[in-house]
């Protein structure tokens, strides 16, 4: 049974093949015995879990590359969350995969392990491009991987794309967005770029490639516009599908709803409180108890996180609603979403302010101006 | 009675900064065992933390000390420590009037530098006995006789057979303790006189009232008189007088003619008690005041605000304290658009500023935030009118003004001949005048200029010091009025005034001030959603613009994992980042911004 009070489930798988200049994610080799180790110990956190009785109505495989774990030990998985968690028959259980290394094989056995969405990791379908962000796939596997998909049968698939990457004009964006659409995908999910200092790319100086921020602005804004016209309106800051294609579990994050991290970098939102687990998978797997090994992150849930989870969101954040449950006087943020709306950033319907595309490229501005 | 003032020897101790001065003094009262010499906290005389921590003296002190000399007499030394920077010329001078000798302390490596000349001259002025002493032989870059020879040649006074003295490590002290016994004249004055005794500094104290430091010139003072300020009017009933020990005070029966010490009559308030007054009796008052009185003159305003509005009555509080050990210190209330409530105050220099700003900010712990200093103007007006201005908001509509006038100073500039150039390049930027060039010796130069009192009063030293590496040093005294050609500058942030930020420049360098502020500007103020336009304009012509870009995209990274924590801790950043935005018309800027543009340079 599906409700408001059902959790999502993350649970992050580190391996990885090799590592992209860009990622600052945590990831390491796979390593069958550590492998092992860690799937039990991700069923011993399942079962151990200190909440009480749990329903959990979305799971969310990811990584690292999570297709690495391998089919037997990812049905084990979804296994111990339907068991424990009580992962309902009709939840959305979302697997990462990248194009390189998936087949029909691989992808039938997650359709049959009980996957029913999956989003690949495309980032361009320029070769160019991939070369520059250092990924280990053609666009031809690219695109085969998301043929695959749907041939196996999953009901959902999403593609991941990068803005703002080195080599990118607007016109291979659109290629991109293009030849995306035509694809049976259902959801297309679009981040900018971002140089961080402890990654390779960072330290090479990567940024220096990309285009500059008024380019990829423009990125920004032509991908919004190019794929509401494809068919993929934008719901979130970075994510664009029709309603029936929308992530379920994301949706928890930004709708403030709790849900479950399993893993090393692993966050949760349980009973009002945010926490983590630290990113050491072998402490993880050799953990009799893995929940000890658990950070407490202070709470969560107060009106200036939920407005700012609700302002990445399309539809923004109801006022009323958020008077309601906080007690927050809607009229000050009014007055500055209303100057804001002449500055085209934001945009006031009824009782409810959202953010245009223009706004969501200086979110933090906005939602900071917005609440403080 | 005449005998009574023939062991006095009224002196004080004059040098440039870090030649040795109070260290000389500590050695001094150490070796008159005026105070044990456990009980010495290095350079007792100054006892404010801050005058220490910046070596420089800042109120006069005065101590009575005795001395047991060769001859077998015992003699009462009263030295007078007197401040040693510019600002505070007038103390200076008063201090100076109180004593018959001076000693001149200099740095047996450094030489004669700007302040060691001025207090010499100021000295020999004051028809002071000035006495060589050559500090510092311990060092090993010391050269007493090139210093010697220094003295001679430059200032004219012997040297060859001055004591050579360590005062750190206490060599030649006592021959220093001989050498005013010697050579400085006892004090002259007629006791049977109507009493006049020279106010030279005072101090309040929160039992005894003002506590009033006097060189009695002629009469006498005992407790129960009635005395007058003959200034100002004001009379008192002399409560106790007595003598300045080195942290305390020993009251006495009488103080007359020739001697220095204090006095407490219940006064209320240091503004009753003006440097250079004359004391006299309301009984048999003298028919004339001491000459040499002059009342103390701000030179440099600026506006003083707290940081946080709240706050506003804590710095009124604080600068009222203040006001009780500095009279020299005005303010009066005003306001700024851009800075709300504070006070435009009112400093006798640079040094005075800061040194008021900083105590307000230690010593009463305040954050603050001060406007560009500004000096006084005068203004010639249409109608015949002649207004006085030290503010850049009261500037007049420029249509009514018919001339302007801005103060010039004379500075003496000491540096190592090498840099003559760089110095001169400086003088000009500063619309300074040259008048001379002299040689003290084949590597040093005194340059004189005559510049604009506002072209120094913001950086001019800092500049000075980084073109010179350090070893310039300057000094000025007050010149006069010169016609001058001034105009207002306001800036504009996105097309709205921010009144703090206008200044008064010459139309000379009104197009370079100008540039200066928009840049720094424009390096300070963060990104807003739209873009700002920094203008500086000149009676609503614009002369220099700048622009800072509208925020284009921040950070759109993925909630990945369920993990919100850089974006929390993003908006916390901002929250925190609100409360130190002021706002200027409609741009945000941070208190950092708006402090470090203020400071220009």
């Amino acid at each position: 049974m599906t409700g408001s009070a059902s959790i999502g489930v993350y649970v992050h798988i580190p391996f990885c093949a090799s590592k992209c200049p860009y990622c600052d994610f945590y990831s390491l080799p796979p390593d069958g015995e550590l492998a092992d180790r860690y799937t039990e110990a991700l069923c011993r956190a399942m079962e151990r879990q200190p909440y009480g009785p749990l329903q959990a109505d979305t799971l969310y495989l990811g990584g690292g590359t999570p297709s690495l774990l391998g089919l037997s030990r990812l049905s084990r998985l979804l296994e111990a969350a339907a068991t424990h968690l009580n992962l309902s028959r009709d939840g959305e259980v979302t697997v990462e995969v990248n194009p390189g290394t998936v087949d029909r094989a691989l992808l039938s056995g997650l359709r049959a392990a009980g996957c029913n969405r999956i989003s690949v990791g495309v980032q361009s379908l320029s070769a160019g491009e991939l070369a520059a962000l250092g990924r280990v796939h053609s666009p031809r596997q690219a695109t085969e991987a998301l043929l695959a998909a749907h041939a196996a049968g999953f009901p959902h698939i999403s593609a991941d794309v990068m803005l703002g990457i080195p080599r990118q004009t607007g016109e291979s964006l659109e290629m991109t967005l293009e030849s995306l659409a035509a694809l049976p995908i259902d959801h297309i999910s679009a981040y900018l770029l971002k140089v961080e200092p402890d990654t390779p790319f960072g330290a090479m100086n990567a940024g220096a490639l990309c285009p500059d921020e008024d380019s990829t602005a423009r990125l920004y804004l032509d991908c919004v516009e190019t794929l509401g016209r494809l068919g993929f309106p934008q719901y979130e800051i970075s994510n664009f599908a029709p309603p029936e294609g929308q992530s379920r579990h994301n949706l928890k994050y930004w709708l403030c709803r709790p849900y479950l991290g399993l893993g090393p970098a692993a966050h949760s939102f349980m009973e009002g409180r945010r926490s983590y687990f630290p990113r050491d998978v072998h402490a993880f797997a050799a953990a009799e108890d893995p929940f000890s090994l658990a950070v407490e992150d202070g709470e969560g849930g107060d009106f200036a996180e939920y407005a700012m989870l609700r302002l990445r969101l399309a539809e923004g954040l109801n006022l009323q609603d958020a008077e309601r449950r906080f007690g927050v006087d809607p009229l000050p943020i009014l007055k500055k979403a209303e100057a804001m709306e002449e500055q085209g950033l934001v945009r006031v319907g009824d009782s409810t302010i959202s953010l245009t595309p223009e706004g969501f490229l200086i979110s933090n501005a906005v939602t900071g101006r917005l609440l403080f | 009675m005449a005998d009574r003032r023939q062991n006095i020897r009224n002196f004080c101790i004059i040098a440039h900064i870090d030649h040795g001065k109070s260290t000389l003094a500590d050695r001094l009262l150490e070796m008159t065992a005026t105070v044990a010499q456990r009980d010495m906290e290095a350079q007792l005389l100054d006892n404010m933390d801050i005058e220490r921590e910046r070596g420089i003296t800042i109120k006069a002190r005065a101590v009575r000390l005795q001395y047991e000399a060769r001859d077998g007499e015992v003699y009462v030394f009263n030295l007078i420590d007197t401040p040693g920077h510019v600002d505070f010329g007038y103390e200076v001078s008063r201090s100076l009037a109180a004593c018959e000798g001076a000693i001149l302390v200099v740095d047996a490596s450094q030489g004669i530098e700007a302040q060691t000349l001025a207090n010499t001259y100021l000295a020999i002025e004051h028809d002071l006995e000035v006495l060589p002493v050559i500090n510092k032989i311990d060092l090993p870059s010391a050269d007493p006789g090139r210093v010697a020879h220094e003295v001679e040649d430059i200032i004219g006074i012997p040297c060859m057979d001055a004591p050579r003295i360590s005062a750190k490590n206490g060599i030649g002290i006592e021959d220093v303790l001989e050498l005013i016994v010697r050579e400085i004249p006892p004090p002259k004055g007629d006791e049977d006189a109507p009493l006049r005794a020279l106010i030279f500094d005072s101090y309040y104290d929160s039992y005894k009232g003002v506590i009033v430091y006097i060189r009695v010139m002629d009469g006498v003072v005992r407790p129960g008189m009635t005395i007058r300020m003959m200034q100002t009017g004001a009379e008192f009933d002399v409560v106790e007088v007595g003598s300045m020990g080195a942290s305390s005070l020993n009251p006495c029966g009488e103080l007359y003619a020739g001697q220095v010490g204090y006095l407490t009559a219940s006064i209320k308030t240091v503004q009753d008690t003006r440097v250079g007054d004359t004391v006299t009796g309301s009984d048999r008052p003298a028919p004339q005041p001491l000459e040499g009185y002059r009342p103390a003159m701000p030179m440099v305003f600026s506006g003083i605000y707290p940081l946080d509005g709240a706050k506003y009555a804590d710095l009124k509080d604080a600068l009222e304290k203040l006001r009780l050990n500095d009279a020299s210190l005005t303010y009066e209330p005003e306001t700024s658009a851009a800075l709300g409530f504070g006070f435009r105050c009112g400093f006798l220099g640079l040094l005075h500023m800061e040194i008021i700003q900083e105590r307000l900010e230690r010593e009463y712990n305040l954050d603050l935030i001060t406007t560009l200093p500004s000096v006084i103007y005068r203004l010639q007006l249409t109608n015949g009118t002649e207004v006085v201005i030290d503010n850049p908001t009261n500037y007049p509509d420029p249509v009514t003004i018919q001339s302007a006038r801005e103060p010039f100073v004379k500075a003496n500039i000491f540096s190592p001949a090498t840099y003559i150039g760089t110095i001169m390049e400086l003088c000009q930027q500063r619309r300074g005048i040259y008048l001379d060039t002299k040689y003290l010796d084949a590597d040093r130069v005194e340059l004189h200029y005559e510049l604009p009192l506002n072209e120094i009063v913001y950086d001019f030293f800092d500049a000075l010091k980084s073109r010179t590496r350090g070893y310039a040093s300057f000094d000025y005294e007050m010149a006069d009025y010169r016609d001058s050609k001034l105009v207002k500058l306001d800036i504009l942030l996105n097309g709205d005034v921010v009144d703090a930020l206008s200044f008064i420049a010459h139309t000379d360098s009104a197009y370079t001030r100008a540039r200066r502020m928009a840049e720094k500007l424009k390096e300070h103020i963060p990104r807003q959603m739209f873009e700002v336009p920094i203008q500086a304009a000149v009676g609503g012509k614009i002369i220099a613009r700048e622009t800072v870009k509208a925020l284009r995209k921040d950070v759109l990274a993925k909630c990945y994992g369920g993990d919100i924590t850089r974006k929390k801790k993003l908006l916390e950043k901002q929250k925190e980042g609100k409360k130190r935005m002021r706002q200027l018309g409609s741009v945000e800027v941070p208190q950092e911004a708006f402090t470090a543009v203020l400071k220009l340079d």
